[in-house]
């Protein structure tokens, strides 16, 4: 199990290999990668283009809330192997932000658990996304989908 | 106790952090809150009835009935926006 908060980028192939080698139970890795993407937010009239953004956290709570979410998935899941890496600071569209990946005996549990860390790291760790467009700064707000998506493992498996 | 605003809070409210000293009435989140809109009109824009916003006691998420009895950190953020 393990839970980084880091400025700098990653590297997705060196982090799965570190993760995996040695441990010959793992039968299957589900690995999330979240990118920056180039969206369209319309204003009124204006269509903003989203340039970049700055993600802010709660140094503490964040490392905290993530080993949470992890430990949570570990209750719920037979796995072998667990990591979430979240970055922080400007990106631009095309950049990583986050890195989740799962591995388990077998797929079901991966995919499963995969699933479930993103949907709860996305309303449950402190994170918060500023996005820079043509005409200024924007803090992002909630979306509805999001929370959804998390309360449909509000009850065990 | 510190108090700490993230996101568009720290700037509607002006400050990232500040020392306070409530009086000992203040016993719950959401008696803080109440307490902090006097200080200042960013603070009762920021902490406005209706704002979409929560908290944390010791880095730990917080509803707004949760004492803060020995609490040294408490924290205001808008909904979380990661991943």
């Amino acid at each position: 199990m393990s839970v980084r908060v880091q400025e700098a980028d990653f590297d997705v192939g060196a982090e799965l290999s570190k993760l995996t080698d040695g441990n010959k139970r793992i039968g299957g890795l589900a690995v999330f990668v979240g990118l920056v993407r180039e969206m369209h937010v319309r204003e009124g009239y204006h269509r903003d283009r989203v340039d970049a953004l700055t993600l802010e956290h709660y140094p503490g709570m964040t490392e905290t809330a993530l080993q949470e979410i992890e430990a949570e998935a570990n209750r719920r899941w037979p796995l072998e192997a667990t990591l979430i890496v979240h970055r922080y600071g400007r990106m631009e569209a095309g950049d990583r932000i986050v890195l989740v990946a799962v591995g388990s005996p077998h797929r079901e549990a991966a995919f499963e658990a995969c699933e479930f860390l993103v949907d709860w790291l996305k309303t449950k760790a402190p994170f918060w996304k500023l996005e820079e467009t043509p005409a200024g700064e924007k803090w992002v707000g909630a979306h509805e989908g999001d929370d959804a998506a998390a309360a449909r493992w509000e009850k065990k498996p | 106790m510190k108090v700490r605003y993230f996101a568009w809070m720290k700037r509607t409210v002006g400050l990232p952090e500040e020392e306070v000293s409530p009086p000992a009435d203040v016993d719950t989140v959401g008696d803080l809150v109440v307490w902090l809109r006097a200080r200042s009109p960013g603070h009762a824009e920021a902490l406005a009835e209706g704002a979409a916003f929560g908290a944390a006691v010791d880095q730990r998420t917080a509803t707004f009935d949760v004492k803060l009895a020995g609490a040294r950190e408490v924290a205001f953020f808008p909904p979380f926006t990661g991943g």
